[in-house]
């Protein structure tokens, strides 16, 4: 545990101590910042537009305009960011040689990986913490449903640790920080996207896309809904990528 | 005790080590001198875990360096070649992570930074950045993490390359001060690192080992003759002719410095009154005559380039 900790904290010092990650977050913040400004304003056109209109006024909700197109938007935003932080978190280290040290310290892979992912898991989490103050801000002008914010903050958690264990494991296979985040941006986007394609394959493939696919599991988080089917999904598919990465580093034991 | 048995270690088909065995007691300084791509930071790297090699074993106390990986890693402390450090870290941040790493924590981690800052003549620079360090200090704040924790076993891959000379020697002092509290291998092609700091030399070449003995025995045991550096002011060719001319003079060679030649015989005994009377006869000012030994430096040109058979004590 000890250990662990040692990793996590080597690894925030870094990660604060880059200028990518400020960068990235900057870049982060602001594009979410718009995104809510650009939803609360269409907001206030319509409420504007359908004054006259009871039976318009009254389908008019915060949900609709603002929260869900934030969600997504923010979804957008993590694929772009997530990239940018996790490509350095093996790539560094075997471009540096620090990697040397680290396989050489008394310290198991495992520990190492539990440590990075924490650590840069924490970051996000930091950050999409941060993207609530706006809405903590409009709940005093108006009413949130609190239960979508919930489910909606829990799937953009459970995406952005999937995000961050696909890209770590693109960082351990390269050395290169910019190939890194290049294939994890890559892979992610197809995967977020795949099911544009179902429409145009037969049902058994389409079933196939629907079931893989990252955007299609974050709709029910979208919309307030709680289904077990999307949590797992996210969580077999952080696990998957984590276990790959290990078997990766642990490879270098047999691959001689 | 480090045991290594016929260790080869092939990187796709090339071999960079091959049937590579010694021994390491407790204790010793050994040197693992050899040329650019000898095999020396491979064994190194086999030896600290970072890799396994492709066939042989390398054992710590017994234990295999594959199977028993973390427990000799926890009894290693790794100096790489580049000397790899957290630039973005402070020296403390680094130090407190390798200690923390190492298994350290409260007070011991505080007492280990103390002690690793102080004996590599960190103190004053632990609040800086690593970027911001001189090579000198970096290669320092590389052996203070090599250090810390205080490792039986210290694995140093050539620590002085890229320092300048003031800095190679506080390094070699360094090295020097922390022999006998521990076992050290050290890996460089500079000779005089090895003689000064090496009890016993292991010879690479080629992925194998050519010669592994202490540097006065291997002197001994390459030194075909015996060995006379005389400085005489004269005419060169005449002296070097009157030289050879002496009875049991084998041979008689010129070197850079001015009116010095070295003379190989067969004894030694009585043939230094001999020279220093023939020197009288013709003339000549004998300046210096003294007995000459085969330098290290002489040893591994030769073992490298003739491909001499193993030597081993």
């Amino acid at each position: 545990m000890r250990t662990l900790l040692a990793v996590l904290k080597k690894e925030w010092t870094i990660i604060f101590s880059s200028s990518i990650f400020y960068g990235a977050a900057f870049i982060f913040l602001l594009i979410s910042g718009f995104s809510f400004w650009a939803g609360v304003s269409q907001y206030g056109i319509a409420g504007l537009q359908s004054s006259q209109n009871p039976y318009l006024a009254g389908m008019l909700n915060l949900t609709d305009r603002v929260v869900q197109p934030f969600f997504w938007n923010t979804a957008i935003v993590l694929l772009l960011m997530i990239p940018l932080i996790s490509m350095r978190i093996y790539a560094e280290e075997k471009k540096t040689g620090t990697i040397e040290l680290l396989f050489t310290y008394p310290v198991s892979d495992l520990v190492v990986l539990c440590g990075k992912f924490l650590a840069a898991l924490l970051v996000l989490w930091i950050l999409l913490a941060a993207t609530l103050l706006p809405f903590l801000v409009l709940n005093r002008f108006g009413q949130l449903d609190w239960g979508v914010m919930f489910t909606g903050y829990l799937g953009l958690t459970l995406l952005s640790t999937g995000f961050l264990a696909m890209g770590i494991f693109t960082s351990a296979l390269v050395e290169n920080q910019i190939v890194a985040a290049a294939a994890s941006f890559g892979a992610l986007f197809l995967l977020l996207l795949i099911s544009w394609a179902k429409n145009m394959t037969g049902p058994l493939m389409n079933a196939f896309l629907e079931h893989i696919s990252l955007a299609d599991h974050l709709i029910p988080f979208t919309i307030g809904v709680l289904d077990t089917r999307p949590i797992v999904y996210y969580l077999v598919f952080t696990f998957f990528w984590l276990f790959l990465t290990l078997r990766y580093l642990n490879s270098r034991h047999w691959r001689g | 005790m480090i045991i290594a048995q016929a260790l080869s270690k092939y990187y796709g088909l090339k071999p960079a080590v091959q049937e590579v065995s010694f021994q390491i007691a407790k204790g010793e300084t050994v040197g693992l001198l050899g040329p650019n791509g000898a095999g020396k930071t491979t064994i190194l790297r086999i030896l600290t875990c970072f890799m396994p090699p492709s066939s042989g074993t390398i054992t710590v106390n017994g234990q295999d360096s594959y199977t028993h990986s973390l427990a000799i890693r926890s009894k290693i402390g790794f100096l790489p070649e580049t000397v790899p450090l957290y630039s973005d870290l402070s020296v403390q941040q680094f130090l407190d992570f390798a200690g923390s790493i190492k298994g350290l924590h409260g007070r011991s981690l505080g007492l280990a930074l103390d002690q690793v800052s102080e004996e590599c003549g960190l103190k004053e620079h632990r609040k800086r950045l690593i970027k911001h360090l001189s090579k000198g200090l970096k290669q320092r704040v590389g052996l203070a993490q090599a250090l810390i924790g205080n490792p039986p076993i210290l694995v140093l891959d050539e620590p002085t390359t890229g320092l300048d000379p003031a800095q190679i020697v506080e390094m070699r002092k360094l090295m020097r001060d922390l022999t006998g509290k521990r076992t050290i291998i050290l890996s460089t092609h500079i000779l005089p690192e090895v003689s000064q700091v090496c009890g016993r030399v292991i010879i690479l070449n080629k992925g194998r080992v050519v010669a592994e003995d202490t540097p006065q025995s291997l002197t001994s045991q390459f030194q075909k003759g015996f060995r006379t550096i005389l400085l005489i002011d004269g005419p060169a060719p005449e002296i070097a002719a009157k030289l050879k001319a002496v009875t049991g003079v084998q041979q008689v060679h010129t070197t850079e410095r001015s009116g010095e030649y070295i003379v190989e015989s067969v004894s030694d005994e009585k043939i230094r009154p001999l020279l220093a009377q023939t020197v009288a006869q013709a003339g000549w000012d004998l300046r210096e005559l003294k007995a000459g030994e085969l330098s290290l430096e002489e040893i591994f040109v030769q073992l490298i380039t003739d491909e001499t058979p193993e030597v081993r004590s």
